[in-house]
């Protein structure tokens, strides 16, 4: 035995390494017929470790102090050596964990991904997606600028519309009667902390994951299905060794994102001012209210949903229960779908209306989110609003009134 | 199932917060790789700006990225008593400024970038004579502003023309339709323009000062990225050759 073979196998006596490996990746067999939409889930996993380690250098030269946390920014920007590439990377990394992360969730809508047996495995996803958008949330007030400062005050104010504990609960969260240093000191620590909550949560994720194994475009359980390939007797016929062929496969789809990714932190960081918004290139500051506060795109449709619903007997608390609802019915979504298949490809017309809808409802709402509120635009909202939920409220009974096609016994390409 | 995609990214390339109402703003030619625009824009922010406004997250070497020689930036720019590494300071009380101007003169390091290019350029064309103003002038995009003309030595003064319009239910409104020169400058109008266009440029450079350094090492990295690909993908496809 060679002297690595040694050591692997002193190690194996103590720690299962080869076992690990295997069982999750050289061993892990993945249906063969992913498509693009499942890229995503590595791309975010890369993501999240672009942020923390871009995260934590910003974190060495950053000052979470109200009056040096602006002029700190600027600093890193210009005085420290390739902290503007740094910080851009961490600004675009945010926007871009978002966009792939509703092109993952997206992707589970499509396919099924959340049905029997991996219902655990979706409302994990979803404790991911919370834990995210907190860490989101706490990073913007980082810079300090107007945005940030506004953006968060908007915000908190929400919990203050809960009867009775609200307005306890925002100066619980705020530490103040107003967003101050000492929100901002807070929401430091947790913005550091919460990526390693993340981090462990994506671990759950992935260990749900290849408990049940992946869902693929067709919606077919390969366990089910026939057993035996060239790499093993007793695996699915239809799956493949999850490395090194979705390693090599996962690697190439890592490389087109990087080229979209650097394409936008080195050309257009502000990203047409969605990414990285104008108003919070001004220092904050609690005596100027800005004449138009709009979230980062990837809360606006949420946004969209709170100002949609009117205030009446006296509180607004009812279009913070909306915005919540927008996100806990997702977490439903397992049993609201009585569908017979998982896949789009074997459903019927009427559930590939509602998605269709669904997606368009979505962008709409997150358009309307960051525009001012108008008249029209308060209409459209309440219409998109209703119909953002009609696409859950109503999927147990269009997903089973729906015509579906027969589905294969084996993946197709 | 590629709509979300597509409208994301045309969400993402159209400009988001436009500021400033309706009011039209020129559009700046800017061209932050002009360096002689640029050494005249650092001379003019210097002998007109900096007296009120800092640019306090900038330091005064930054201005030899223009390729104006150390002695002649230490000589020509720079106060008597100030290093290239120190920060481009006033010596302005916030306190006083704001008894004087209502409220102390903003720093203009990120100027460009909170209200982008065109907005700058056009401001600084857009002074007229407003006698109920305390310094006599008025902005057609910056309405009571705090700020005096500081260049109105060189550009005239003008006035502003406005239409009166009334709607249906008998408001009235005022339609900017243009400016009429009062008294002419030292500068002509095209002089005039191009030193406010010298300026925008300044306050555009200043704003983002690695963008050069980004764009070209942003090429490079693209490049470098696509050879990689292009391995990476006949390694994909040397490895599913096994897959049927």
């Amino acid at each position: 035995m060679s002297a690595l073979q040694n050591m692997v196998g002193w190690i194996d006596d103590r720690f299962p390494m080869t076992k690990v490996w295997n069982e999750h990746l050289a061993q892990y067999y993945a249906p063969k017929n992913f498509n693009f939409w499942y890229f995503m889930g590595s791309l975010a996993m890369m993501v999240l470790v672009i942020q923390i380690l871009t995260g934590l250098w910003l974190a060495m030269m950053y000052k979470p102090d109200a009056n040096l946390a602006f002029a700190s920014v600027e600093y890193i920007m210009r005085d420290v050596n390739w902290g503007w590439l740094i910080r851009y990377m961490h600004s675009t990394g945010a926007s871009m964990f978002f966009l792939v992360i509703y092109l993952h969730m997206f992707r589970g809508l499509m396919y099924g991904s959340y049905r029997k047996p991996r219902e655990l495995l979706w409302l994990i996803g979803m404790i991911i997606y919370v834990a995210m958008m907190a860490t989101a949330f706490m990073g913007y007030l980082l810079p300090w600028g107007q945005m940030s400062l506004w953006g968060a005050a908007v915000i908190v104010n929400l919990f203050q519309a809960i009867p009775v504990v609200g307005e306890d609960l925002a100066v619980w969260i705020r530490g103040d009667y107003v967003i101050s240093d000492v929100t901002l000191n807070r929401f430091f620590a947790l913005h550091f902390l919460l990526p390693f909550v993340l981090a462990a949560l994506v671990f759950v994720h992935i260990v749900a994951l290849h408990k049940v194994g992946s869902n693929n475009p067709d919606g077919i359980e390969i366990k089910k299905g026939p057993k035996g390939n060239r790499w093993s007797d007793t695996a699915p016929a239809d799956g493949i060794p999850f490395h090194p062929y979705y390693s090599v496969k996962d690697i190439a789809g890592v490389i087109v994102f990087l080229m979209f990714f650097a394409g936008i932190v080195f050309f257009a960081p502000e990203g047409g001012g969605y990414f990285l918004e104008a108003p919070n290139f001004e220092p904050a500051n609690p005596l100027k209210t800005p004449e138009h506060i709009a979230p980062v795109w990837y809360f606006t449709p949420y946004y969209a949903i709170l100002r949609a619903v009117p205030s009446f007997a006296g509180t607004q608390v009812w279009g913070v229960l909306a915005m919540g609802a927008a996100i806990v019915v997702l977490f439903l979504l397992p049993w609201l779908d009585r569908s017979p298949v998982k896949s789009i490809r074997y459903k019927g017309g009427l559930y590939k209306g509602f998605l269709a809808m669904f997606v368009i409802v979505f962008v709409v709402l997150g358009w309307l989110g960051t525009q001012p509120v108008t008249d029209l635009y308060t209409l459209l909202a309440q219409i998109a609003t209703t119909l953002y939920f009609a696409f859950f409220f109503l999927m147990p009974w269009y997903s089973k009134a729906d015509k579906t096609k027969p589905v294969p016994e084996r993946v197709t390409k | 199932m590629k709509k979300l995609l597509i409208a994301i990214v045309m969400l993402a390339s159209s400009p988001a917060f436009a500021s400033g109402g309706n009011i039209h703003l020129d559009h700046a030619d800017v061209d932050i790789t002009d360096q002689a625009s640029l050494q005249r824009g650092a001379k003019y922010f210097v002998n007109y700006c900096l007296n009120c406004h800092s640019m306090k997250y900038e330091r005064w070497q930054r201005m030899l990225e223009f390729d104006i020689p150390e002695d002649l930036l230490k000589q020509n720019l720079m106060p008597s008593n100030a290093k290239p590494g120190d920060l481009m300071t006033t010596a302005m009380n916030p306190d006083d400024a704001a008894n004087w101007f209502g409220a102390p003169p903003p720093d203009l390091t990120l100027e460009a970038r909170l209200r982008g290019d065109d907005w700058i350029y056009t401001y600084l064309r857009s002074f007229y004579i407003d006698e109920s103003r305390p310094f006599g002038v008025n902005n057609i995009i910056f309405d009571k502003v705090g700020m005096p003309h500081v260049l109105w030595e060189l550009q005239g003064m003008q006035k502003a023309i406005f239409e009166e319009h009334k709607d249906d239910s008998g408001h009235e409104s005022h339609v900017f339709k243009g400016f009429e020169m009062v008294k002419p400058g030292k500068m002509s109008t095209e002089e005039y323009d191009q030193m406010a266009l010298d300026l925008t440029n300044f306050f555009s450079y200043m704003g983002d000062p690695s963008k050069l350094k980004r764009h070209s090492l942003g090429i490079k990295v693209l490049l470098f990225l696509l050879v990689f690909f292009i391995f990476a993908y006949l390694l994909k496809k040397e490895y599913w050759k096994d897959v049927h």
